[in-house]
């Protein structure tokens, strides 16, 4: 069998992400065993637009990037969104709390309303073409990506967990955030980055997105019992939760 | 004889973000020669506004993956400036611990990953897995040490999550210290083998001079990336960086529609030259060893030598965090908790990124929400610089073949390491 042919494209966002692959190190040499990378900006000078897997990173957040994407749509047999920007919007779906021009002015003051300024609302990647996997995370852990993209050369389905990440939060032991006062979304976002952030002091604030059907009222039990409000919660959950589907 | 020259790089690879070349050239007459930059614009400084004070570091970090650890001190900084917190001595080593390992990471992936190609005449470092093994193996275990030191410090290789105003969410332990101190060692030969390669191929560097203004932190007797007041070569004067906007003076040229910056002249640059020509007299014996073994002197106006500038600073920042695990060990490691009474107030931060000198300003009401930011970016300070550099080597190489001279400006580009993503000030010139 020929190697699959993969190529990697990036939109609005840090590239973070591909970051991630890079920091992969001597696994990333043993995956380009198995696959044939052919076009990748940031890493490798020569391109081609024949690919049978292209890697999505970045939010679109201009209608001229909406074509590009639909023509890697096209041409991939299999499409993948890589991290938070790609799969929900990501952080860039703050802007979307403001008016547009009035983001535009404050950050370009009087040169605002020239043409290439142009910016529309957030989009994730399956806003604007059908993806076939999903990377969580800001940014990817690149062993998830390296076991969903090995799980795709298998021909296997790629199980991603479907529980909160309070469920792995007390499976590492660590003491609950709001012991100490502090908000966290782990009661309702996905799990699978190991509570990376509460393992680490910090609280969780969603950038993998919400968990499919979240318990809300166990997460509003959790803050009457101390003390906080549901307002209090929405202001955790803009930072990755902005204008997605689910809102509380 | 009538020839045309018609260079239009529509995204300079192998360079974070977004990037355009054109340069069109008819019978040795110039009619265009410009550094362009179509990167879509994501707006940090808005999306701020109204966020609490405790969630502006996490927001930041994400302008830029390779510089993340970078924009979070910087955001902590400013943050810490308004709100008037003096942070501990373990505190702030410990940060400066975790930004070196930025530098390490960020240097060691510019120039094996992204510049070795051009030296080694490839186009991507694929190749030089199987022709140059060595090399890279030596390049990943830099770029593995650099990964490991941002891991034990602020949490994870990108996006730190246990850097925050005024102090750590959780601290490292001494076991961890004392392992990063092992692989630091272990890193010295690695790091030593990247130079003496890159020393082999310096013919391959093109020879450009072009007198610059270079702006870098200042803090005699250190070589700072942390800590100082702002310097440039064409002045004595020090600056403090609560009045960096009197520095960058941002501007529109004529014929561009881009937002530059420049101090005394039309144009500055910052990087890694920019620190080794302020601070070089600062630098610790290995690292002055592999600045001599270049024969990287202090006043190289060579732009393509900002690589070389690098190389010399993973070597000192390697020698320097050594130093710097062995007075926290001896001190130990002191249980601590961040904490803020927020405050109203207007505050600047500023730290050396891997790729220049980084200010993020913000403004707090009395429950510290964010009302207004004003972020300057490194990449941003240098296209003019770029820009400048394109309009003196252009004409100096215009009777060489089309494809040397857009190799020779891709590799002037790739050399100042941009990190367009970050460029949220940049106002493009005209798309191709």
């Amino acid at each position: 069998m020929s190697k699959p042919k993969v190529a990697i494209f990036d939109f609005a966002c840090c590239e973070g992400c591909q970051l991630q692959i890079v920091n992969m190190e001597e696994e990333l040499l043993d995956l380009l065993t198995v696959i044939d990378p052919v076009q990748w900006r940031e890493g490798m000078s020569d391109q081609s637009d024949e690919y049978d897997i292209a890697i999505i990173e970045g939010s679109i957040t201009r209608e001229e990037d909406e074509e590009p994407l639909k023509l890697i749509r096209q041409r991939a047999k299999i499409l993948i969104a890589l991290g938070a920007c790609a799969t929900i919007g990501g952080i860039n779906k703050l802007k979307d709390a403001f008016d547009l021009d009035d983001v535009k002015k404050t950050v370009y003051g009087e040169a605002a309303g020239m043409p290439h300024l142009a910016t529309a609302p957030v989009k994730a990647v399956h806003e604007v073409v059908k993806v076939d996997y999903d990377v969580h995370g800001c940014p990817i852990d690149g062993k998830e990506f390296s076991y969903i993209l090995r799980c795709l050369l298998a021909g296997r389905k790629p199980a991603i967990p479907r529980y909160p990440v309070c469920v792995e939060c007390k499976l590492r032991e660590n003491a609950c955030c709001y012991e100490f006062g502090k908000l966290c979304l782990g009661p309702i976002i996905r799990a699978g980055c190991g509570a990376l952030c509460p393992s680490n002091g910090f609280h969780c604030f969603g950038c993998r997105g919400y968990v499919e059907d979240p318990n809300v009222n166990a997460a509003k039990e959790v803050m009457e019992q101390y003390g906080k409000t549901v307002e209090d919660l929405r202001e955790k959950m803009q930072l990755f939760g902005t204008r997605q589907e689910f809102t509380l | 004889m009538s020839r045309t020259i018609d260079i239009n790089v529509h995204h300079v690879t192998r360079v974070e973000g977004h990037g355009n070349i054109v340069v069109r050239a008819k019978d040795g007459k110039i009619l265009k020669n410009e550094w362009q930059v179509p990167e879509a614009p994501r707006f940090f400084e808005a999306m701020v506004r109204g966020k609490s004070y405790e969630d502006i570091q996490t927001i930041v970090s994400r302008i830029c993956g390779i510089c993340s650890v970078t924009h979070s001190l910087a955001a902590i900084k400013a943050i810490e400036d308004a709100m008037g917190i003096e942070v501990s001595e373990q505190t702030d080593k410990l940060r400066i611990l975790a930004h070196y390992g930025e530098q390490i990471e960020s240097h060691s992936l510019h120039v094996g990953y992204l510049v070795a190609p051009d030296l080694l005449g490839q186009k991507s470092v694929v190749p030089l897995a199987s022709s140059h093994p060595d090399v890279v193996k030596a390049v990943i275990a830099v770029h593995r040490l650099g990964n490991t030191m941002m891991e034990k410090l602020s949490g994870r290789k990108t996006h730190p999550v246990r850097l925050v105003p005024g102090g750590f969410a959780k601290l490292p332990s001494a076991d961890d210290l004392l392992d990063l101190r092992g692989m630091l060692e272990k890193a010295i030969p690695p790091a030593q083998a990247v130079a003496a390669t890159v020393a082999g191929l310096l013919d391959k560097i093109p020879d450009f001079d072009r007198d610059t203004e270079y702006i870098a932190l200042v803090k005699p007797p250190t070589y700072p990336f942390y800590h100082g007041q702002i310097g440039s070569t064409d002045t004595d004067e020090l600056v403090p960086v609560q009045e960096f906007e009197r520095v960058i003076n941002e501007y529109m040229t004529p014929q561009s529609t881009a937002k530059w910056t420049r101090w005394h002249r039309d144009a500055y640059a910052v990087g890694a030259l920019a620190r080794f020509n302020l601070n070089a007299d600062h630098l610790l014996p290995l690292a002055v060893e592999t600045a001599k073994q270049f024969g990287l002197k202090k006043g190289c106006c060579n732009p393509y030598w900002n690589s070389i500038a690098q190389i010399v600073e993973i070597v000192q920042v390697i020698e320097r965090s050594i130093q710097l695990i062995d007075e926290r060990l001896k001190a130990g490691i002191e249980p601590e908790r961040a904490e803020v009474t927020p405050r109203a107030g207007t505050g600047t931060g500023c730290v050396e990124a891997p790729r220049g000198i980084l200010f993020h300003k913000y403004s707090f009401d009395e429950t510290g929400h964010c009302t207004g930011a004003n972020i300057s970016i490194p990449t941003n300070q240098n296209h003019g610089n770029i820009q400048k550099d394109f309009e003196s080597l252009v004409p100096s190489i215009l009777d060489r073949e089309q494809d040397d001279i857009r190799l020779l400006m891709e590799m002037l580009v790739r050399a100042y390491d941009p990190c367009i993503s970050c460029s949220t000030h940049y106002l493009d010139v005209e798309f191709v």
